[in-house]
């Protein structure tokens, strides 16, 4: 898990010198500082259960074992990345590694959500949709629609809510009727957990509870409150909280975290880690490396994919 | 050849590839339990239990929505909107999703979903229930949009559009529920983006398709009795748009008007004029004609309503004026 944190937080770092360099185009949206969020809830996933997210990608990307190369290649509009470079920043996915996206519509994965659930239900697997999105999320139709379809029809959802205070610029004291996201679960009859987010260890403890109740009695709501360290997208001016805040938030780092708790623990010494670090950095400058030098698309890709069959 | 009405078409359609295909599932308000506000659905939710004939909550994002999540993980899907003009609470679903998921994750997955929805006006229901948007739906790749005219096509277009790996808006037209056609027997399958001729003629071509399929056919009984023999091109589908049966017609006809029920800014009829004089200015012997609504939200009033929808008489009217 210290290799995907560390992973995650190197590549959202290399994108944005990328982005300032013109060569990842389009939004870029940092996962920087929620880390753990992606990390734990991931850590106790089975191989059956499908994830899906929202624009804010790279990181439950990594998490669900897509390679830094595929995603470097689509942020960079490759061939080689894991959308064949039609999809972009908010629009990663590997299915064949059950991951079913990045969706850049704010809560309209979340019915496509109950819809995998549905059909996991309607076949007799045990598979669980674990799906993540903002605070944002919450306040739209989809989420309500979402959340009720799922209690009537019993479907198995671990909604994973992403608490991270804000939904763009906006408070979630300014946007939400109550600003514990958990409590709309109420309103359904939903068993749910609010947590904290910025603590893998916490996460994946909260998040193997959860799950394990979605598989026993149906959806779940989780909640976990956590912080993004870096604005919105690289566009925020980030006029609607203090440096003093962000820096108290920093102090909290998931990854400082970890590492102390790794200290601690003693399972793991400092030159080991220094060690992983170094390995990463190197796994990054490869990723770039490859997407660099990767064919853009072809000039007929434009006309592929469209259809599945031929269209006269 | 069975006489079918469109509803018994479509009904059995939907029967015959629920039983040939386990992943075909049905979902939206009143299909089960009601059987169907349209009746379409009567006796399925008996035959094929609640797993499969599912009651949703009014809530037409999330109907769309898990319909498209239950295409990704490989069900085929068929939703149904009571009425297209609740389509718009889907639009986010239908536009960004059904249509495009395919090709912005560069086709990992298919999206074998079918909409179902119920469109048109003339019974009454005011102006937010009875609209013809077909042509709003027809602008987005990605999206297939069909709308049959008769019962054979009803029944073939439906069972295609089930059995396709790509997603289907299937327009049914709610005052065609009792028009009567024969319907071959057996497999009954009308291939997507494939337009067809439903009359021949020699003297003009009507392109036209849906309803005004319907009253375009009473219109060439009328023009018959003058003389006058149209051939009818019905488009079926309207995207893909197979023009080639129209431009073949209008080669030979060199007189063209196109009858669709939506309005005619932006419309149906708009676009394949344009196609036709892209395509064969230099047969047109006279400036095409478009027979469309009024534009204006449809009026309560009966005859109100009736003034604003295409008639025959419209049609006749442009007939006689590309003569």
């Amino acid at each position: 898990m210290y290799h995907e944190m560390v992973l995650v937080r190197r590549l959202e770092e290399r994108s944005a010198t990328l982005y300032q360099e013109g060569k990842i185009g389009g939004f870029l949206h940092l996962y920087i500082g929620q880390e753990a969020v992606g990390t734990g809830v991931i850590a106790v996933r089975q191989p059956q259960d499908r994830v899906i997210t929202a624009y804010r990608d790279h990181g439950v990307a990594l998490s669900c074992g897509i390679s830094a190369r595929a995603v470097m290649a689509e942020l960079l509009g490759k061939a080689t990345g894991t959308s064949k470079g039609k999809g972009g920043s908010m629009h990663l996915a590997d299915v064949k590694r059950n991951f079913w996206g990045g969706h850049a519509i704010v809560g309209a994965h979340l019915p496509l959500a109950a819809g995998m659930a549905l059909a996991d239900k309607y076949r007799g697997s045990d598979a669980v949709t674990i799906c993540f999105f903002g605070d944002g999320a919450t306040n739209i139709g989809y989420f309500h629609e979402s959340l009720n379809l799922s209690m009537i029809w019993h479907l198995p959802v671990l909604w994973v809510c992403e608490n991270n205070l804000y939904g763009m610029g906006t408070s979630v004291e300014r946007a939400s009727a109550v600003s514990q996201i958990r409590q709309k679960a109420e309103g359904y009859g939903m068993p749910n957990e609010r947590a904290e987010g910025m603590d893998v260890l916490q996460v994946r403890q909260a998040a193997e509870r959860s799950l394990a109740a979605v598989r026993s009695d149906g959806p779940f709501l989780l909640e976990l409150v956590t912080y993004r360290f870096r604005g919105h997208s690289m566009g925020d001016p980030e006029r609607y909280r203090t440096t003093d805040e962000v820096r108290k938030w920093q102090e909290n780092d998931p990854i400082s975290i970890f590492r102390r708790h790794l200290a601690a623990g003693q399972q793991i010494g400092a030159d080991e880690l220094d060690a992983e670090e170094a390995r990463v950095a190197d796994e990054i400058e490869d990723a770039v490396r490859f997407a660099e030098s990767s064919p853009a698309p072809e000039p007929q890709e434009l006309f592929q994919d469209i259809y599945a069959e031929p269209v006269p | 050849m069975p006489i079918l009405t469109m509803r018994e078409a479509i009904s059995q359609a939907l029967w015959e590839e629920m039983e040939r295909d386990e992943r075909v599932i049905i979902l939206g308000e009143e299909v089960g339990v009601w059987g169907g506000t349209y009746a379409v659905t009567k006796g399925f939710y008996d035959h094929f239990g609640p797993e499969r004939v599912l009651d949703t909550p009014i809530a037409e994002g999330v109907i769309i929505g898990a319909a498209n999540g239950a295409a990704m993980a490989g069900l085929h899907p068929v939703a149904e909107l009571m009425t297209i003009n609740f389509a718009f609470l889907a639009m986010d679903q239908i536009v960004n999703h059904s249509a495009k998921l395919r090709s912005m994750f560069g086709g990992q997955f298919n999206m074998p979903v079918v909409i179902r929805a119920v469109g048109g006006g003339g019974r009454q229901l005011g102006a937010t229930h009875s609209q013809t948007p077909d042509a709003v739906f027809a602008h987005f790749p990605g999206l297939k949009v069909v709308a049959p005219g008769t019962p054979q096509d009803a029944k073939g277009l439906l069972k295609t559009a089930i059995r396709s790996e790509d997603p289907v808006l299937y327009i049914e037209h709610a005052t065609l529920y009792q028009t009567k056609g024969e319907v071959a027997e057996g497999e009954v399958l009308e291939p997507i983006g494939v337009a067809k001729i439903q009359r021949p003629g020699r003297d003009v071509t009507i392109v036209t398709y849906s309803k005004m399929l319907q009253v375009s056919l009473q219109a060439a009984e009328q023009l018959a009795q003058q003389g006058i023999e149209a051939e009818i091109v019905d488009l079926r589908s309207l995207r893909p748009l197979d023009m080639k049966p129209a431009l073949d017609s209008f080669r030979r006809t060199n007189r063209a008007v196109i009858v669709e029920e939506g309005w005619r800014s932006f419309g149906v009829g708009a676009e394949v004029s344009a196609r036709l004089y892209e395509e064969a200015f230099d047969y047109a012997d006279a400036p095409i004609q478009r027979v469309a609504q009024k534009e204006v939200p449809l009026p309560y009033n009966r005859e109100l309503e009736q003034a604003a929808l295409p008639q025959v008489g419209d049609i006749l009217a442009a007939v006689h004026k590309v003569l």
